[in-house]
């Protein structure tokens, strides 16, 4: 068999500053096979795969082509290696030909020869089916054939490793089929391929083995075959099927009064994201959260009701009357409040201070001609950095300087704050240590035993289990159930995420 | 205005370093003491009498209180449009002369020489706002609604501008000869301080209440360093660029107001010429960054003066007006190369390199 | 839109769109204004006065298309003019040699842009327009007064015509007039096919769409972005100085005024020719057509009576407007489009 080893990881380690991303990370490769590499977000992956093509210089370890030791350090050294890779974004120019994207940076000659060029690309395109013209310009193929091409630039280069990654987040099932099928050509040629993807119906279509990371660590490798699909999902969630962990009833739950409305209501929103519409309600006092594997549309839904994507319809009504909203502020005048998934990108504004950090929503809900004067800004900073217990230097110390779960809690501190009636809380237990997660998760209780309503979305479905008295469970952009009571378990969550399907 | 307050236990020279006003009040130091050891007449300032029989103070700094002023009222809406939209406005010259150009209009009307004002100075100045805040929010909507990096969208005013204004007076130069429109730039009678001075003052003391008592600098802070974390937190990013255009453009028509007075007419093609080099070297000397975000508006202002500064004592050593641009020049590209994050990269990596090899 | 307009590549369809509104108001021009525009050489003349425009929009259009801006030409222009001309008559000097000044003077300055933005990663605006201020200070600093050149070879360099047989006319005398050229044309056409033929037929050329186009993909799909960089902006200064010369030919004086305004008045033909600021499209063939189109509707304008100086500025202005906001709209229907 260890002839049949293509590429070979051994003892990975990578660390960025205050994040060990990956630790002592084992990957094999064989011939002719499909190899899928899974785990949830920020198990590493991509890291794992952005050392081996070159991006990313890797600490300690060795990788091994075909038994050699080999030395990478940029996408071209991979590319000169027998590595190719497709990305989940395309990395082509929109603005060039099909086939100049399928040849741009790989010929050695100074003349462009467009007609050969033309010719050579059209002949791959076809004998992969891909519904392209060679001189058609990229960016007027849909998302998904321009996947395709990046795809056959890749399938040209006599790669003996491909690893695509995630590329069939953009592709309908057609398209996931053709994919498919220029899969096995590749592998019965013997490439090694390595597949990188969310959706289980998928792995368990192609693949032959499945590597299983979490938190920077190898779970293990596993035969397809002796891994069911239910085992797959508590693999990667860390979570054993019979560790039950139902510690509610440390805060008392929040009594509803008779016939009152609830406090959110939304009836067939939808959004330029990519959800169908959905309906959705919450109560006063009730924490209820949204679930499903990553790109699932969990995140797409809560920003639909923040009005953080552009809306294209739905009612919404909140405390049973009807109101419009368009815009963040629109949700932030109803009381709603909403922690984003990706906080640096979304939540924190880095050069500002801690203090500016968690003013800020509460400042513009104040409007331009209230500022809050220098002594009430201190106080309330020092507050919330004390309620919270965030460890900064001082107020005025940006934000960008702070570690990952304070700049959190910073966050969390600028929309409690605003004294919301509903709070959204988007992964906001994400990269940060352990203490934090379980006083963010107290907080929430308490938040909701003296009536705050919560939505609460974690990769973690314990955590979720710990908060919520009910989940909405999402699949592929749509709601495909609602669990409560007694069907709040894992084994039941997880067979819901994973398509119904029982052992 | 913002004070960065020193952290306990550090040592003083480092905090020092660090504070953004370092920068320009140690130009500004290098500057004097250079003066002050080539020629010590640089400070000289004589009290005369202008034609007029008043007092007037005259000597190179006084020169530079006068100028640097102008460049002063610049910088603070430069910094503002720097900082929201990590652009800058090169059309402020043109738009300088399409105020002054309106400026004129308002008050001479058709007739070139005229003997009397048509309407009051005020009344005329408020008009010139207006229009100058239109070009502004002209600006202000290519670059927030079309999304047309600052500097290209701001090319089609600063192509246009000069034209437009001759156009305004159709090209004539009118010339004003009452004696209080020259107050504005010139020197009030009984007062031997140039007016132009007085002007900045009420402008900056302006900008420091409208950055106390409103949320400005917080909202411009947050579109600029994070676009889409303030649509988030309920601000309209749209709109803060806007205004921040609108503002210099208020800045611009006060600036016309100062430069018209001054000359008592205009000339399109020379009044305010690369000013808006020099304002937008006013801000990256003040130690803001032209990418945008964070900003230090004590700053920009000192180095609108230590510009002036630099310009003033070239123009001692005899440096032609058309040549001082060269030097300019090489003053910017020295700051840029300087706070290029790849330079500072380079340099901190050399710094510390060989200390540790010692210890090793 | 029917399916071919939308296959179309975004380069083709601005370049339409430019060659459809250049002979559009040619035409325009010849109906409704007659006289003039009916003759061949009020199309050469031109040219004639144009050459240096040409060849300085080919070097914006090659830096634009990569994704930068050099707004440095005109001022090098201006310190080509002026260098040359204090060789040629202070110190009587040779004409080739003065060629190769100005060679000299564009390719240091496009060294020095180009390696501040490539390598030092400093905003290509920023760095240009210091570019800018420098060479006009400079030029004054050389020489502050202008002056017309004397040298007797250069003139008779700048005399020369080259003469187009057969599109002559007769003038108000009789008299047959040859229809012409100044030597300048043709290098500005050289320029114009060399650049075409380097933009479409080397591996180069397409890798200053791709870096323009995006430059993290171009990066990933294995080319040089950097060393990308630094060659457009260094072969923009090269043509800057060679524009430089064309226009001391044209003109045959130094002065530190002259050229003003040359980069706008490039960066708007580029424009207008089809290039985009947010770089990856454009075509050279385009930017010709653009520089006719600009200096058509400048000789329009004033035809038409509007000969007050400031309309010109006001005319090249709201042009770029124009184009400016139909080139973000129309980009952001067709990217519109492509999602759905």
């Amino acid at each position: 068999m260890a002839d049949n080893v293509v590429l070979q990881m051994r003892n990975i380690h990578k660390s960025f500053p205050g994040v060990k991303a990956l630790q002592g990370v084992d990957f094999t490769l064989r011939k002719g096979e499909v190899h899928a590499l899974m785990g949830e977000n920020g198990a590493g992956k991509s890291t794992l795969i952005k050392v081996l093509t070159g991006v990313y210089g890797k600490d300690e370890g060795q990788i091994s082509m075909e038994g050699k030791e080999v030395l990478i350090h940029s996408p071209q050294e991979a590319q000169k290696n027998g590595i190719s890779t497709v990305y989940q974004e395309i990395t082509l120019c929109p603005n060039l030909s099909v086939a100049e994207n399928m040849y741009i940076g790989r010929l050695d000659n100074i003349y462009q020869n467009w007609k050969k060029m033309n010719s050579d690309a059209d002949k791959i395109l076809q004998s992969l089916d891909i519904p392209a013209k060679a001189t058609q310009q990229l960016s007027s193929c849909s998302l998904a054939v321009q996947q395709m091409v990046a795809i056959a630039r890749a399938v040209d280069t006599d790669c003996k490793v491909l690893i695509l990654d995630e590329p069939t987040s953009s592709l309908d099932e057609q398209e996931v089929e053709k994919l498919f099928k220029l899969m096995r050509d590749l592998k019965a040629r013997g490439v090694g391929i390595v597949f990188v993807t969310h959706f289980l119906d998928q792995v368990y279509e192609i693949c032959d083995r499945i590597t299983v990371m979490r938190d920077g660590k190898l779970v293990g490798e596993f035969e397809i075959e002796t891994l069911p699909r239910v085992q797959l999902v508590s693999k990667m969630l860390g979570k054993e099927l019979d560790d039950l962990s139902d510690i509610q009833g440390e805060y008392s739950t929040y009594q509803n009064k008779e016939g009152e409305a609830p406090v959110f209501e939304a009836e067939g929103l939808s959004s330029d994201a990519g959800i169908r519409p959905f309906d959705f309600h919450i109560r006063k006092g009730e924490v209820n959260g949204f679930t499903g594997l990553l790109g699932s549309g969990r995140s797409e839904s809560v920003r639909a009701i923040f009005g953080a994507d552009r809306i294209l319809g739905g009612n919404v009504k909140v405390n049973g009357k009807p109101v419009k909203i368009k815009k963040p502020i629109d949700a932030m005048k109803q009381g709603i409040a909403y922690l984003p998934e990706d906080r640096k990108r979304d939540g924190i504004v880095g050069d500002l201070s801690v203090r500016d950090n968690i003013l800020l929503a509460q400042q513009v809900l104040r409007g331009f001609l209230k500022p809050f004067t220098k002594a009430e800004a201190d106080k309330i900073a020092d507050e919330y950095i004390k309620l919270l217990s965030v460890k900064t230097a001082s107020a005025d110390t940006p934000i960008k300087s702070l570690s990952g779960g304070n700049q959190q809690k910073v966050i969390l501190a600028r929309w409690l704050l605003t004294h919301p009636e509903y709070l959204i809380l988007d992964e906001p237990t994400r990269g940060i240590d352990v203490g934090t997660k379980v006083d963010i998760q107290k907080l929430v209780l308490k938040l909701a035993s003296e009536g705050m309503s919560v939505t609460f979305i974690s990769s973690e479905l314990d955590e979720m289990l710990r908060t919520c008295s009910r989940l909405i469970v999402m699949r592929d952009g749509r709601m495909v159930g609602e669990l409560s009571g007694e069907d709040l378990n894992q084994n039941k969550v997880m067979n819901t995420i994973a398509g119904g399907e029982r052992e | 205005m913002t004070q960065n307050k020193p952290a306990k236990g550090t040592n003083f020279l480092a905090n020092l370093t660090r504070n953004q006003l370092f920068i320009p009040v140690a130009a500004l130091l290098l500057l004097l003491v250079f003066n002050l050891i080539m020629d010590p007449n640089f400070f000289k300032i004589t009290l005369d009498h202008n034609s007029v029989g008043d007092p007037v103070l005259s000597g190179f700094l006084i020169t530079i209180l006068d100028s640097g002023s102008e460049l002063a009222i610049l910088a603070i809406g430069m910094t503002l449009v720097t900082a929201a939209t990590g652009g800058q406005d090169i059309s402020v010259g043109a738009a300088i002369a399409i105020s002054g150009s309106v400026l004129l209009r308002m008050l001479c009307g058709s007739n070139t020489r005229p003997e009397t004002l048509l309407m009051p100075v005020l009344v005329a100045f408020v008009i010139t706002c207006v229009v100058a805040m239109l070009f502004g929010a002209f600006n202000g909507v290519l670059v927030a609604v079309f999304q047309i990096q600052p500097m290209i969208a701001t090319l089609i005013l600063y192509t246009a501008g000069r034209s437009i204004a001759a156009w305004i007076n159709n090209n004539e130069l009118p010339i004003i000869s009452e004696p209080s429109f020259g107050y504005y730039g010139g020197f009030i009678p009984g007062i031997p301080v140039p007016t132009p001075f007085f002007i900045a003052i009420i402008c900056v003391i302006l900008i420091a209440l409208a950055l106390k008592f409103t949320t400005l600098r917080l909202y411009t802070q947050a579109v600029g360093i994070n676009e889409y974390s303030a649509k988030l937190n309920g601000l309209n990013p749209v709109f803060i660029k806007i205004l921040s255009f609108v503002i210099l453009g208020l800045c611009v028509a006060v600036v016309g107001l100062i430069k018209v007075s001054r000359f008592q007419t205009i000339n399109y093609s020379v009044i305010a010429k690369d000013i808006e080099m020099d304002a937008i070297l006013a801000v990256a000397l003040g130690g803001n960054a032209l990418s945008g975000g964070k900003f230090n508006m004590t700053a920009s202002i000192i180095g609108a003066y230590v510009i002036q500064c630099l310009t003033t004592t070239l123009y001692k050593f005899n440096v032609q007006s058309d040549a001082l641009p060269a030097y300019k020049a090489i003053v910017v590209i020295a700051l840029v190369v300087l706070s290029a994050p790849i330079v500072r990269e380079k340099l901190s990596a050399l710094m510390p390199k060989p200390v540790a090899k010692e210890v090793a | 839109m029917s399916k071919k307009l939308k296959n179309m590549s975004d380069t083709n369809l601005l370049l339409s769109i430019t060659i459809v509104v250049f002979f559009a108001m040619y035409l325009g021009a010849m109906i409704f204004q007659g006289a003039g525009f009916l003759k061949a050489q009020t199309f050469f003349n031109i040219l004639n006065a144009q050459a240096s425009l040409i060849i300085l929009s080919c070097g914006m259009s090659l830096v634009m298309i990569t994704g930068g801006i050099d707004i440095s030409v005109g001022g090098v222009t201006a310190l080509v003019s002026m260098c040359c001309a204090v060789y040629l008559d202070y110190q009587s000097g040779n004409v080739f040699v003065a060629v190769l000044i100005a060679l000299l003077i564009g390719l240091t300055f496009g060294l020095v842009q180009g390696f501040l933005v490539a390598y030092l990663e400093i905003q290509p605006f920023i760095v240009s327009l210091a570019g800018m201020f420098f060479a006009r200070g400079m030029t004054t600093i050389v020489n502050s007064n202008p002056f017309n050149v004397q040298n007797e070879a250069f003139v008779a360099l700048k005399g020369t015509r080259i003469i187009i047989p057969g599109l002559g006319s007769v003038n108000k005398l009789g008299k047959y007039v040859n229809a012409y050229v100044e030597i300048g044309v043709i290098v500005a056409l050289l320029v114009v096919i060399l650049m075409f033929i380097i933009l479409k037929w080397t591996k180069l050329g397409r890798s200053f769409y791709a870096v323009g186009g995006n430059s993290q993909s171009a990066l990933m799909l294995g080319i040089n972005v950097k060393r990308t960089k630094f060659l457009s902006h260094l072969i923009c200064g090269f043509l800057a100085g060679v524009g430089g010369f064309v226009y001391f030919l044209h003109v045959g004086s130094g002065s530190a005024s002259h050229a003003s305004g040359a980069e706008m008045n490039a960066i708007a033909s580029s424009i207008i020719g089809g290039t985009m600021l947010t770089g990856g499209v454009g075509n050279i063939i385009g930017t010709f057509f653009g520089v006719l189109s600009l200096s058509t509707i400048q000789n329009i304008v004033s035809s038409a009576g509007l000969d007050e100086p400031w309309w010109i500025g006001i005319t090249i202005a709201a042009m770029l407007c124009l184009f400016l906001v139909v080139q973000s709209i129309v980009m952001t229907v067709r990217k519109k489009q492509t999602v759905q």
